[in-house]
């Protein structure tokens, strides 16, 4: 039994973000992190393998930058990690990059008891769509945005968040599960996990090692053959300053201006 | 001496300091102001493989190195001072001596648990008649044949309301040098807290590190095991020292961490403080203050990663002693931590006074530094004695 | 270049969840009928479900000018089997131009599972949407720094552009998919606006149920049950008066919630929204949070206190009518999307600011 888990290297939004004078992101500047939802799916993995010493292999696409994060999730506790990493793989959209991660987790293989984990979507790209079309293309089904996990049998019973309330789903192995953050608490990588993760090998799959499968298409894949295509990119215009209110009584002079406004 | 941290060490840092602000920090003023061991802290320290961090694996450590130790140390003395001492009194002054002087049978029976977290290991020296007077013990261990028989009391013992293992240093006799003086005559012993007659006592009430378990411990005619005399007979004294040049090299990681700690929050609080219009950053006596405190932390911290790099170097293989070093850094650490934290809190002003902010916690944290494991004036003894011999 | 003559008109998923359509319907439909009417085709609303049929004058309501019912026991609660199938079965008969989903929890979960399946691409979360590059051209004058004089446009380009916001609000990126059919796209609910119901044209719907196939076996999971949240949910989406809090609540949570909910309740029964940083860190959870990974909203007041204004966070509310900022730090970005700012220390001014709402209504 396996627990295939993937995982994105991505820019800390949250912190200082630069963008270049040409509107892309100025990634070089900008520290890098596990996408967060991504560490939930992690967690969940080794859960799973804490409940049923399963294997957990962390899968990443990305440059070869992205290796360092991957031995990160083996100082957590996976015990394999591979990286999909290929020049003519940069670029991809979703649909493309769905293709290539489905064909790289068919290379790891997925067995009758096994489980995908994804997390819900990274913070870059916000899309949500990589795990689901993963899902698709290997013929799994999924439950997307996961934030209870229960094992029974050759199941899983999920609770899977709606903007009012959730559903409880039963899904059978194989299958893929994007998760949420407010699944689990990611754990900590551990002094042991730390001091031996750079003795592991990151397995690397590359374009030749993946071109022959069948999932496949060699048109869409990369920048070229992605279906859609970033027509113009831009930044937001700030929004003009507005009043600043000072001196002892700026209560006062709010309500008033509210007042007036009729917005009270 | 070459500082640059190894990916490893830059990775375990990076975790420590994950840690220490998610895990260690929010408990910090509850720890003080309830004196309040964490007691979940070490388990989750335990978990994560801290509290063996450069023993190896073998006998159940992380199998990194003193390095990593020291630096785990100091992350968590940069939140919390309590957090610090616990960890490092448990593997410098506990799991250390086992693993440097135990048969392997003793490694065998506690190293795997210490490390793993599941026991909590202390250290008892000090007595009421012996502080930095180490030879004044009266505690004694008589062999009756198949056991030792320990009467006695030790003071200030930390972690001694929550350790599981203890090691206590007693007399099993005298002896008499050629001259025909005689002397006491000093061994170790690793005493479980359940042994028949072992008790600990309350906790102190204490200025700083409130949290920490600082209990006595009374042997009242406690029965150890015969095998459980640690190093040879009549060694105990020479163990006890050569385990406080660890221990002190853990006490300056925390000294180290603590004024790294009061400078961070110092650092944030001139930024965001205004007075006369403008923060108080703008002002050129809290420029040239941050500027000099942040060079004497540097200083420290060099000493106390050259004690550490000695201490490695014993662990591999070397004979080496680095009792000078770990005297050095604790000397510096410790008067380093005193200094910065007091005049952090001059910074602060009024609100440094309050326990609204974490620096007058820091700075009765920073005193004990000065004070446990060898005073200052121990650490002069030790350097001072080692350059005229 | 492909043929795309056999793909027409701008279909709407229009979700259900136990029978009521959701609010995203009417918006998608509302902005489905601008599309059309640039391309010069219908509107036609897909409802899938079981003993739907009923609301399909609603949806015409919006615009609509045709309604696709496909209902079958199979259908009544969501589940991605059964939706992706039969949604795929309607694309590849009717061939659809442009497909909208809304970016609900459930529209994010069919929606690239069908893309994938039909061989198309999909944008995520789409907050503009153009066909013609006229109006396309007007929105990147309001809405970018981008000199819309000095560049050249393709002015003959009919690819749907979507619009979404990328790296948490701080790119803005449109997105064509001009080699596949249909154009999809899952859009942000709350942004687009909803159209006036037009009782005429609901009368006027034209219904399709065309034959489709669904058993049992194409469905691999199960729906144990259904649950509604226990607590009131925080209709953040739909609020008047939003009051949100940020880190600079800290110094004493429970409190500053207290006084933001207490400020939303005087300025007309608002409610208590939060940053990331709040949710994160637990304060207050995660139905609360506004910004690009939470709500975004666009209410007739929003105060924003102790709230640094991170682009997460104004990715999500800077359009609101009036923005009140309360920040300690008279730099925070905060004050350079608020109409008023005032910088003090929350747990001071908003207690003043109560009073004097209170008396100023009295007046």
């Amino acid at each position: 039994m396996k627990a295939i888990v993937c995982v994105k290297q991505v820019p800390d939004t949250s912190g200082k973000v630069a963008v270049k004078e040409n509107g892309q992101l100025d990634r070089a500047s900008m520290a890098t992190i596990t996408n967060p939802d991504d560490l939930a799916a992690l967690e969940a993995a080794l859960r799973l393998k804490d409940a049923t010493g399963c294997e957990v292999v962390a899968v990443s696409m990305g440059p070869f930058t992205a290796e360092s994060m991957l031995r990160e999730c083996i100082a957590r506790g996976a015990d394999r990690a591979v990286l999909i990493s290929g020049r003519e793989f940069g670029g991809s959209d979703t649909f493309a990059t769905s293709q290539i991660i489905a064909a790289g987790i068919n290379k790891i293989g997925v067995g009758p008891e096994d489980v995908v984990f994804c997390g819900r979507q990274a913070i870059d790209g916000d899309t949500a769509q990589v795990g689901p079309q993963i899902a698709e293309k290997l013929g799994l089904p999924q439950v997307t945005y996961a934030a209870e996990i229960e094992k029974d049998g050759n199941s899983l019973i999920v609770k899977r968040l709606l903007e009012d309330g959730y559903m409880k789903i039963k899904v059978q192995t194989p299958c893929l599960i994007t998760c949420v953050k407010e699944l689990n608490e990611p754990r900590y990588m551990s002094v042991p996990g730390i001091f031996s993760c750079f003795d592991s090998e990151i397995e690397v799959l590359d374009y030749p090692a993946l071109q022959d499968d069948p999932l496949i298409e060699v048109d869409t894949i990369g920048l070229k053959g992605s279906p859609t295509n970033v027509f113009k990119s831009f930044t937001p215009p700030q929004k003009g300053a507005g009043t600043m209110l000072a001196g002892d009584d700026v209560a006062n002079q709010l309500a008033t201006i509210l007042a007036k406004k009729h917005l009270i | 001496m070459d500082f640059t941290l190894s990916k490893q060490q830059k990775l375990v840092q990076q975790m420590y300091q994950e840690f220490a602000q998610n895990e260690v920090k929010p408990l910090a003023k509850k720890v003080d102001a309830e004196e309040y061991f964490p007691k979940e802290t070490v388990e989750k320290m335990a978990k994560l493989g801290m509290m063996g961090i450069y023993f190896p694996k073998e006998v159940g450590g992380a199998g990194a190195d003193v390095l990593s130790y020291v630096m785990a140390v100091e992350e968590m003395s940069k939140v919390c001072g309590t957090t610090g001492v616990i960890l490092s009194a448990h593997t410098s002054l506990c799991a250390a001596p086992i693993y440097e002087n135990g048969t392997p049978e003793q490694k065998a029976k506690y190293l795997p648990k210490l490390c793993s977290g599941e026991w909590l290991g202390a250290f008892g020296l000090t007595e009421p008649g012996a502080g930095t007077d180490a030879q004044g013990q009266q505690t004694t261990a008589v062999d009756c044949g198949d056991h030792w028989l320990l009467n006695g009391s030790k003071i200030f013992i930390t972690n001694a309301g929550y350790a599981d293992v203890f090691i206590i240093i007693a007399i099993t006799g005298t002896v008499t040098d050629k001259r025909g003086r005689k002397s006491k005559e000093i061994s170790a012993f690793i005493v479980e807290r359940n042994f028949p007659g072992f008790s600990v006592g309350k906790p102190e009430e204490k200025m700083g590190i409130r949290g920490s378990s600082t209990c006595e411990l009374i042997m009242e005619d406690c029965i150890v095991p015969k095998e459980n005399l640690l190093g040879k007979k009549g060694r105990g004294f020479q163990l006890a020292m050569a385990t406080l040049d660890g221990g002190r090299i853990g006490i300056a990681a925390q000294a180290l961490g603590i004024a790294e700690g009061a400078l961070d929050e110092t650092i944030a609080y001139v930024k965001e403080r205004k007075q006369f219009g403008r923060s108080i950053a703008a002002f050129q006596n809290t420029q040239f203050e941050l500027a000099e405190m942040k060079a004497r932390v540097d200083a420290a911290k060099y000493l106390v990663y050259k004690a550490a790099l000695k201490k490695q170097e014993a662990m591999d293989g070397a004979k080496v002693r680095y009792s000078v070093e770990a005297a050095e850094a604790k000397l510096i650490a410790s008067r380093t931590a005193s200094d910065v934290t007091r005049r952090c809190l001059q910074l602060f002003g009024g609100y440094g006074y309050t326990r609204d902010y974490p620096i007058e916690r820091m700075m009765r944290d920073a005193k004990i530094t000065e004070i446990y494991e060898g005073t200052s004036e121990v650490q002069m003894m030790v350097i001072s004695g080692a350059l005229l011999k | 270049m492909a043929d795309f003559s056999e793909y027409k008109n701008v279909w709407v998923f229009c979700e259900q969840r136990q029978g009521e359509l959701q609010t995203t319907d009417f918006e998608l439909v509302s902005e489905a009928t601008k599309l059309a009417s640039e391309l010069g085709c219908k509107v036609v609303g897909l409802l899938l479900g079981d003993n739907v049929k009923g609301l399909a004058n609603e949806i015409a309501g919006y615009g609509a000018d045709e309604v696709v019912v496909c209902e079958s026991p199979l259908l009544k609660d969501y589940t991605t089997d059964a939706y992706a199938k039969v949604l795929c079965d309607m694309v590849n008969e009717f061939k659809p131009e442009v497909l909208l989903i809304g970016a609900t929890n459930i529209g994010r979960d069919l929606a690239p599972r069908i893309a994938a399946r039909l061989h198309t691409g999909l944008t995520a979360d789409a907050t503009h949407l153009d066909i013609d590059t006229k109006g396309y051209v007007e929105y990147l004058r309001e809405s970018s720094t981008i000199d819309v004089d000095n560049t050249t446009f393709d002015w003959e380009d009919r690819n749907l552009k979507m619009t979404r916001p990328a790296f948490g609000g701080h790119l803005m990126a449109t997105i064509i998919c001009p080699r596949f059919r249909p154009q999809i796209s899952t859009v942000r609910p709350g942004v687009m606006k909803k159209a006036a119901f037009d009782s005429a044209k609901a009368q006027a719907v034209k219904v399709i149920e065309p034959a489709f196939e669904l058993s049992a076996d194409d469905i691999k999971t199960e729906v144990l049950s259904i649950e509604k949240a226990a607590n009131k949910l925080v209709d953040l989406i739909g609020a008047d008066i939003i009051v949100s809090v940020g880190r600079g609540i800290g110094k004493d949570v429970e409190k500053g919630i207290a006084l933001a909910q207490e400020l939303a309740d005087v300025l007309g029964g608002g409610v208590v929204g939060a940053s990331r940083a709040v949710t994160d860190a637990g304060w207050l959870d995660a139905a609360h949070q506004v910004g690009q990974t939470g709500k975004t909203v666009h209410p007739k007041i929003y105060v924003a206190l102790g709230i640094s204004g991170a682009i997460q966070h104004t990715a999500g509310m800077q359009d609101s009518e009036c923005i009140i900022a309360i920040n300690k730090n008279e730099t925070a970005p905060i004050f350079g999307v608020a109409d008023y700012g005032i910088v003090g220390d929350l747990f001071k001014v908003v207690p003043q600011l109560i009073e004097e709402i209170k008396k100023a209504k009295v007046a």
